[in-house]
């Protein structure tokens, strides 16, 4: 859309401009063979010419047609700012009809009021609303100007050399030179780098939110440079592609001036808004700027947000505008009738000025319009203004919230839009983002398996959760950090046994609270000190080893060291192989501490030992490849020959590590005497500390910083460096390890099977320096790994055993860490020979130089070598989430919210996170929908939908049975079957494309979460908008990154979180909050609060002014609908606006129907707000009748009382008044759940008020008010009993039956507001107590996780009790769950373990698992007869049926951890 | 969460803190009574609201019972007149009718004698808002509210102005005491009947020696039968503007069926305890012309109470609320009880 946009702007504006283009031929000029001048077709592309000296005419020419640098996102400019204001304002119906009837009452036939007094009102409304959109744009605007004024540098053809500029200057063809650490001003193409390779490094975080390093190329021919890059020497012309908001294409070719091409693509396009990272100068040439960038067009414009409340607001004025018709259409028709009646003109009628009177039906068509001008309060006139007013009270009150301040980064809740929080309250769906949202991004090494023996790393739990209390040191401590040594030796293990005594827990809410190292990725701003280390946080750097596992890992590189390499002790190798895969098998650069961001690519020169010769003959090897180099013009994969290096970064490099050899050197030597000894005695026990101290220091002296494309690579590195393996350096290469021993391994790299997808895993080929063995070490998602184990030998049977043995204690602890919320990687080996290596090296060399399905190919290959896997072991990972994240989401998910995770990130990520912050269950079925082809998806989609709906179908019949039953126990039961969806980008665009929108949205209808993985920021903002028109749901978006900008606009309500990742998204966004908990108390206290209080003040104010203008209404019958009034003008106009408007708008802001504990203990109470219970059509409605009723009362019972009697007009106007203030604010009383000082004091001054300004009003005012001077009238009123008796008796019988139906509610309903309004009258502890019974009442069987302090995790007891109960003593457990089911009601603490219930289905859509659970699951036979097979395989009409199998129904029922994970890829 | 001075690094100590104040109004956690429906509290307003409205009803039915109130239409029983005063051209033609009645019993107390009009929409809006309250208070300004009956065409103004004034009712009513075929006038007393801010503040003369001078160049409004400054020609401070009937007849009244405050029977000789029972005759200089647009004359006898005049429709109105009131108290009594019942068997 924005594309054609974009074209159809450049059409107009080749018309407009005369240029050269008009002569164009059609040929594009990739085609054309025309030698003269480029052609400029701006219409299909786009022709860059370099701003330098020698082209500068060609760029002059070419470059008023690309927009500048400068960005503007304000809505108004100083000219425009009044008419379209007023434009934008008028678009309110109510403004509209205010300033209709101002006109209106200019006319002096239906003149009712004075002139001015209609328009009082309007003016103060769009006066108000004007100032605080003036506020809002002024704010925007000076955000721009900052981003428009930060600096960069660009080349000046003056002067020769790079200047700083604004940004806002910058133009295309600029050539911009950027450092380290700068943000890039414009979408630039990248000409140099001062990388030996021509690689550029990028951070994207503010684009899409991945904080992992992205590498981008110099454009190919200008890789080779080594000297230092000329813009003048340029003279290419570039030729692209028109701007689009596509972030992963860009193509286009620069054409030399002989007429070469040279092709680039979006691997060398700097993206506005990214960060220069680990590259110390990059130069580009300007290609888009301004609006035109990427990252712009991904940003869709503000949407003028209207509350929902708004909306039916507008709607019930409608139906006010259709009774004000018929009232007016009475009053004309009665008045014509009536006029008509007399045969003779009476002496009451009087004629106009001339003497003449009009014709009853002319008199009765002026009469129409007096009467709306008369009438005209029945739209509330004073509803707008109270409105805003109420909400910013509201928006004041929220900001104040303390519980929604974060401590560390001092920020408080920021309320940027001041007009819709009481959509917080209504909201249907969250759509959220990940990373930096959920998590904070920081992956922390947990848990490892290996052999099939579990470590548990509780050292390291405990570490983690010390690490809240430690935080503060922290904070400085990052600071401190590159000075200082490395965190491992933070926390002494005396530390670690001091709290080892402390008993064991982890719950979510209690977990570290780390920000010390703030990354700093804030556009414009660019010092540099803090930021240097990008995955590094102590938390994620210091893994705090698990003893048992460091005892075996000492043993094992001992015997690996003293006996000869070739004899293999199983264990010992695998552990060391273990280690040694998680240290190599990766991606990770090295860069050290003193020099930060600078790559380690040469391995130090090696101290003394058996393999140094060799080592020193490899450097000259490749230092001599360096040389040769120069000319080299490299590929992706053969340009990271890291081997040439600077003479400058050798030297200090050399000199870091020499002095690291020294401490190393000594280190070594006095540990091995003391190892030695050790050995001989008893390791085990109290040495112990000592071991790991010296493992800890033999790692101080370089303290290597690891950059990884992802953090988990990172996080296992610094795992390995824990155990003392740590990665020296890496080249693409030779990687170079250190072993516990100190001994340097350098591996040669033989190949890297780079990490994708579809294969899940990774591998990397090496040759073993010791054995000159070929090894594989393969690292992958569990689910591909354990299917490429190797089929164990047939002839050692013992051997088999073991093997399978270890693989299904593997699976299980695997099954366990993933119910844990852990990210599991399995890590495996291969031993090739030196044939089959070579065999499989020239077979991938032809699919390296094929050119057609070259993807395949490489793939086929890469499958080919990763089989026969010898499992090693696996790890856990914890992608650490935000504090309270799981409580917050299932708080969320209980009151009613459907929570969709939009991610650009991988799928298994996603769904680990989704896992582990409980959005999905792992009683979950989990549906995954991957396909690219539209009919795949359709059937996919079918499939699913009718499996689903199958599943509530069976529940159907249950909860009719139990509809029979009264209400509060209806809802008690019927727990449906939890349905997750995770689907990922590709497939979302065949949805969008395909149509198929209806029936994907039917299908998320029935999941309770929605995981999308892989999304661009479009289809994040696409997949809201979708939800949000078709579903016509209330929705939330919640983000921290510029990717989430186009998402959080698009929904109802967009949310930022600040202070991570820049200030896109919080300047996008409604509300800005800190951290993802206090989405909880927004939502559910303050949305609660803010909707309930503002639903009641609309609907308030529609009652109020209904009541009081049918008095007015109801008196035309009795004065020949003649438009007269008994109430004196101002006292009118007053009433609305003084008298009776600040109860309701103190109403509005400070009115607490329920407490804010009993919210958040009892979620549900949310749902009042969701179906919008308080205000709505039917109560709109009985509100009116409401205020019909009582305005017959307060006009017929005076007017039954005056009835026959002396009164006057105005005599007979004033009790009815005061009748009327006085039941419209006992009405207020009745609505008024909180009575503090406040309410007292307004409620009793406003009828003081009203009697006091009456009273002064009516004494001082014999002319001021000409035609009806009210002189004396309420003085001699307060002298009447009988006025004191109406007072009395008219609000009573007005009231009471209003009174009447909330006792009887009070006394029968059990609606669950009026039961939490009860609690809240109890004390303390009875409260709680009655939470809990309500909770477990309303939904006894949901995983909702019941906050007790036993449901934590010590491993190693929840295995035993995961082997012991499910497995051995089926039956017997079985009884326990049927126990624990029973008791439920009663006892609040359950063991989350037990929680399975045993009818629950499970779902294998995928071969392994189905033969998993035969195989594995011997004792799972007595309960088949139970629950019977009900194989039910459908084959869909896909290509690839031997993936495709589905729905094979199997009764899993023997508590195993396996997520039930219906995996459909195609 | 406590508002921890947070220990924060460095330049975070110099800048304020962010953090938002602890106190009980920005934490919405103002000390407030909450009202709850609790079955005692209803159960008590609904039977304490039910007694009182009951109790004060029935004072208020007892007290208007003992009002006693004559009324009589008088414009069919003077057809003649009546028949006259539709044609409008005999204007100044005078014309008389006597009425009779007989009192039963007496009438004591202080006796009001109002004039009643019916389907008289005085009330009319454009009716109402013809007058000029700034003539009316003696200040010469030519105000268009009055309009078409400001000036004539010759532009002399009309003094007062405006519909309602020159709509005045103009019915003059005598009331004689037949005793023993003797006939007695009963002492009528004309001023007072007023409010007291109206004759002192609202309405003043013109500023001069006398009357006639104050009103000269205007003319009478075109319905009256003489000018405004001889409208009590016996009394000088009943006169002008100040007039008590005119004053009466310039309070518009609220309803199309009203009555206005004609004189009060003063209570000397036979007549200090009211009017005694017996025969009684209006003798009425019938002006008013009201059978063309089907409205009716009255004349009204009637005393005062403290709750006002003979309506008792307050009075019912309080004891019916008061009773609904009651009968609500035991409905919900009543389904409390069941509930009850049913609640506690229900959690056992």
């Amino acid at each position: 859309m924005a594309l054609s946009v974009d074209a159809a702007l450049y059409r107009w504006r080749r018309l407009g401009a005369k240029s050269p283009s008009q002569t164009l031929s059609e040929s594009t000029p990739l085609l054309s063979s025309v030698r003269d001048k480029p052609k400029l077709n701006l219409n299909k592309q786009r022709i860059v010419f370099p701003d330098n000296k020698r082209q500068w005419k060609d760029w002059k020419q070419a470059s008023p047609f690309y927009a500048g640098n400068r960005i503007q996102t304000t809505k108004y400019t100083w000219f425009t700012f009044l008419p379209k204001n007023l434009f934008e304002q008028f678009h309110r119906l109510g403004n509209l009809y205010f300033f209709f009837l101002a006109v209106l009452n200019w006319f002096p036939q239906v003149e009712v009021f004075h002139r001015e007094i209609t328009m009082m009102p309007l003016i103060v409304v769009l006066l108000a609303s004007m100032i605080k959109d003036a506020v809002e744009d002024y704010r925007k605007y000076q955000f721009d100007k900052m981003i428009n004024s930060s600096k960069t540098r660009v080349y000046d053809k003056e002067e020769h050399a790079y200047v700083e500029k604004c940004w806002k200057d910058v133009q295309v063809g600029d050539f911009v030179q950027l450092q380290c650490n700068e943000t890039i001003p414009a979408d630039i193409l990248l000409l140099y780098s001062s990388d030996q390779n021509g690689i550029c490094h990028l951070e994207t975080a503010n684009l899409d939110g991945e904080t992992n390093l992205k590498q981008r190329q110099v454009v190919m021919g200008f890789s080779s440079q080594n000297t230092f890059f000329e813009p003048e020497l340029f003279q290419n012309t570039i030729i692209c592609e028109m701007p689009n908001n596509d972030l992963n294409k860009f193509k286009g070719y620069m054409e030399q001036p002989n007429h070469e091409r040279v092709g680039f693509n979006i691997e060398s396009l700097l993206l506005r808004g990214c960060t220069i990272r680990n590259t110390e100068v990059a130069i580009g040439i300007v290609i888009y700027a301004g609006h035109e960038t990427k990252a712009m067009l991904n940003n869709n414009g503000p949407r003028y947000k209207r509350s929902k409340i708004e909306r039916q607001m507008n709607m019930d004025i409608f139906l006010c505008v259709g009774l004000l018709f018929v009232m007016c259409l009475v009053g004309a028709v009665g008045h014509g009738i009536w006029t008509g009646s007399f045969s003779e003109h009476p002496p009451y009628d009087v004629p106009d000025e001339n003497g003449e009177y009009l014709s009853p039906f002319l008199a009765g068509f002026y009469m129409f319009l007096t009467m709306i001008i008369l009438l005209q309060v029945l739209i509330p006139i004073s509803l707008y203004v109270s409105i805003e007013l109420v909400k910013l009270g509201q928006v004041f009150l929220i900001h104040n919230d303390v519980d929604l301040y974060n401590e560390e980064a001092d920020l408080p809740i920021q309320c940027r839009a001041l007009n819709i929080t009481e959509d917080l309250g209504q909201i249907q769906y969250i759509f959220s983002d990940k990373t930096g949202t959920l998590t904070e991004n920081k992956m922390v090494f947990r848990r490892c398996t290996v052999d099939g023996i579990e470590f548990s790393h509780q050292e390291n739990a405990r570490r983690l959760e010390t690490h809240k209390e430690l935080d503060l040191d922290d904070e400085d401590f990052a600071k401190l950090q590159h000075f200082t040594l490395p965190p491992t030796n933070i926390e002494t293990p005396d530390t670690y046994k001091q709290k080892t005594m402390r008993p064991l827990r982890r719950c979510q809410s209690a977990r570290a609270h780390f920000q010390g190292h703030t990354r700093n990725r804030s556009l414009g701003r660019r010092d540099s000190n803090q930021s240097q280390v990008a995955f590094s946080s102590p938390i994620e750097k210091d893994v705090t080893p698990d003893s048992r596992l460091l005892r075996r890992v000492r043993e094992a590189a001992l015997q690996t060291e003293n006996l000869s390499p070739f004899i293999h002790m199983k264990t010992s190798t695998s552990l060391t192989d273990f280690f040694l895969a998680l240290a190599i098998c990766n991606t990770v650069l090295v860069s050290t501490a003193t020099e930060p961001r600078q790559r380690v690519t040469v391995p130090p020169p090696i101290k003394p030992s058996g393999i140094t010769l060799e080592k020193i003959h490899q450097i000259f090897q490749r230092l001599k490849l360096a040389s040769l180099s120069q000319s080299f013009s490299s590929s992706q994969s053969s340009s990271d020959l890291g081997a040439s290096f600077s003479a400058r970064n050798t030297e200090e490099q050399l000199a870091a590590l020499d002095c690291c050899d020294n401490g190393n050197d000594c280190c070594a030597s006095g540990r091995g005497d003391e190892l030695q000894g050790k050995d001989s005695t008893d390791i085990g026990s109290a040495s112990l500390d000592e071991v790991f101290k010296s493992v800890t220091n033999s790692s101080l002296p370089t303290d290597f910083c690891y950059e990884a494309e992802s953090p988990d690579e990172a996080a296992l590195v610094y795992a390995a460096q824990a155990y003392g393996f740590t990665l020296v350096s890496r080249t693409p290469e030779q990687v170079t390890v250190r072993l516990p021993q100190g001994t340097l391994l350098t591996f040669d790299i033989l190949c890297t099977l780079g990490f994708d997808s579809v294969r899940k895993r990774m591998s990397v080929v090496v040759r073993h320096p010791l054995t000159k063995e070929i090894v594989v070490y393969t690292k992958g998602a569990d689910s591909v790994i354990m299917d490429m184990l190797e089929d164990s030998a047939k002839d050692d049977i013992s051997k088999e055993k073991k093997m399978k043995r270890i693989k299904e204690k593997t699976q299980k602890h695997l099954d366990y860490y993933a119910r844990d919320g852990l990210r599991t990687l399995c890590i495996a080996k291969k031993v090739l020979n030196e044939d089959d290596f070579q065999k499989w090296a020239n077979f991938r060399r032809e699919a390296e130089a094929a050119i057609d399905n070259r993807d395949e190919l490489l793939m086929e290959t890469a499958q080919h070598l990763e089989t026969k896997l010898t499992l090693l072991g696996a790890t856990g990972i914890e992608d650490r989430l935000q504090d309270g994240v799981p409580d917050t989401i299932a708080a969320l998910q209980e009151a009613g919210i459907q929570i969709w995770v939009l991610t650009g990130d991988k799928q298994e990520t996603a769904v680990n996170i989704a896992y582990s912050c409980k959005l999905l269950n792992q009683r979950d079925t989990v549906f995954t929908i991957n396909t690219e082809s539209k009919e795949t998806c359709e059937s996919l989609l079918n499939l699913t939908l009718e499996e689903v709906r199958k599943n509530y179908e069976v529940e159907k019949p249950r909860r009719k049975f139990f509809g029979i039953i009264p209400a509060s126990f209806a809802s008690s039961e019927a727990p449906g079957p939890e349905f997750g969806l995770v689907i990922d980008g590709r497939t979302l665009n065949v949805i969008f494309q395909g149509g198929l929108e209806e029936k994907f949205l039917a299908l998320t209808k029935h999941c309770h979460s929605v995981l999308c993985c892989r999304s661009t920021p479009l289809q994040k903002s696409m997949v809201a908008k979708l939800v949000r028109r078709q579903l016509k749901v209330m929705t939330l978006s919640i983000g921290d990154g510029a990717n989430d900008v186009s998402m959080i606009q698009a929904a109802d309500i967009g949310i930022g979180i600040s202070g991570q990742e820049g200030m896109q998204a919080v300047m996008a966004s409604d509300f800005a909050i800190s951290r993802f908990k206090h989405l909880k108390k927004l939502l559910l206290v303050h949305g609660h609060w803010c909707y309930a209080r503002l639903a009641k003040m609309v609907i308030y104010f529609f009652y109020k002014n209904v009541s009081y203008v049918n008095l007015l209404f109801w008196y035309q019958f009795f004065c020949g609908f003649s438009g007269s009034t008994m109430i004196d003008y101002w006292q009118m106009i007053f009433f609305n606006l003084f008298f009776t408007s600040v109860p309701p708008l103190l109403f509005g802001v400070l009115d607490r129907d329920v407490s804010a504990e009993t919210l958040l203990g009892l979620p549900e109470l949310y749902k009042n707000g969701q179906n919008s219970e308080i205000y709505n059509l039917s109560t709109f409605i009985i509100t009116m009748l409401d205020a019909f009723y009582q305005s017959l009362v307060c006009f017929f019972v005076p007017y039954l009382t005056y009835e026959d009697s002396d009164i006057d007009v105005f005599s007979f106007g004033n009790p009815m008044n005061t009748i009327s203030l006085l039941t419209i604010l006992l009405h207020q009383a009745l609505e008024m759940k909180t009575w503090t000082l406040f309410h007292l004091v307004t409620m009793i001054g406003s009828v003081v008020f009203y009697l006091v300004f009456s009273l002064i009003y009516n004494a001082s005012c014999v002319l001021c008010n000409p035609p009806a001077n009210p002189y004396w009238i309420m003085e001699r009123q307060l002298s009447d009993p009988t006025f004191y008796l109406l007072c009395l008796i008219t609000p009573v019988i007005a009231l009471l039956p209003r009174f009447f139906i909330f006792a009887l509610r009070g006394t029968i309903g059990t609606s669950l507001i009026l039961k939490a309004q009860q609690l809240d009258k109890l004390p303390k502890g009875q409260q709680d107590l009655e939470i809990q019974k309500l909770r477990s009442r309303k939904q006894p069987t949901s995983g909702a996780p019941v906050p007790s302090p036993t449901s934590n995790d010590d491993l190693d007891q929840n295995i035993r009790h995961l082997c012991v109960s499910p497995f051995l003593h089926p039956v017997a457990a079985a009884v326990s769950h049927r126990d624990t089911e029973s008791q439920r009601l009663s006892t609040s603490e359950v063991n989350p373990l037990r929680k399975q219930t045993p009818e629950k289905g499970y779902y294998f859509f995928n071969r392994w698992a189905e033969e998993e659970s035969t195989a594995t699951d011997p004792s799972a036979g007595p309960f088949c007869g139970h629950y019977p097979l009900v194989p039910s395989r459908v084959t869909t009409p896909g290509q690839d049926s031997g993936k495709l199998t589905k729905g094979n129904v199997n009764n899993f029922n023997h508590g195993s951890h396996r997520r039930s994970v219906s995996a459909v890829t195609l | 969460m406590k508002n921890k001075t947070s220990v924060l690094p460095q330049e975070g100590e110099a800048r304020p803190s962010r953090c938002p104040d602890n106190s009980a109004f920005k934490q919405q956690r103002l000390p407030a009574w909450k009202p709850q429906l609790t079955i005692a509290t209803v159960l008590s307003t609904f039977f304490v609201t039910g007694m009182l409205c009951l109790s004060v009803g029935v004072c208020l039915i007892l007290s208007a019972n003992s009002v006693r109130e004559f009324q009589i239409d008088y414009s069919d029983k003077c057809s003649d007149c009546s028949e006259l005063r539709e044609n409008s051209s005999n204007w100044n033609k005078e014309c008389h009718c006597s009425v009779n009645f007989t009192l039963e019993e007496d009438i004591l107390g202080d006796v009001f004698m109002y004039y009643g009009l019916q389907n008289f929409y005085q009330n009319h809006r454009r009716y109402v808002l013809s007058r000029s309250d700034a003539q009316l208070l003696g200040e010469n300004v030519n105000n268009s509210y009055c309009s078409p009956f400001t000036t004539y065409q010759n532009g002399t103004p009309m003094a007062p102005c405006g519909a309602i004034a020159n709509s005045m009712f103009n019915d003059t009513i005598d009331l004689f005491y037949n005793l023993n075929s003797s006939v007695i006038q009963v002492p009528l007393l004309k001023t007072g009947n007023s409010w007291w801010t109206d004759k002192n503040v609202k309405f003043r003369n013109p500023k001069s020696y006398n009357l006639s001078s104050a009103f000269a160049g205007t003319a009478r409004p075109p319905y009256w039968q003489k000018p405004v400054y001889l409208l009590d020609e016996e009394d000088e401070r009943n006169n002008g503007y100040v007039n008590n009937d005119f004053i009466i007849w310039m309070r518009v009244s609220a309803f199309a069926t009203f009555r206005n405050l004609y004189r009060r029977v003063s209570r000397i000789r036979q007549f200090a305890n009211g009017l005694p029972a017996g025969n009684y005759t209006f003798n009425i200089s019938y002006n008013f012309p009201v059978t063309k647009f089907k409205a009716r004359k009255h004349v009204i006898l009637s005393t005062v109470v403290w709750s006002g005049g003979s309506n008792p429709f307050l009075g019912i109105a309080y004891v019916v609320s008061g009773a609904a009131a009651t009968l609500a108290g035991f409905v919900i009594t009543a389904i409390h009880l069941k509930l009850r019942k049913r609640k506690t068997c229900f959690q056992k």
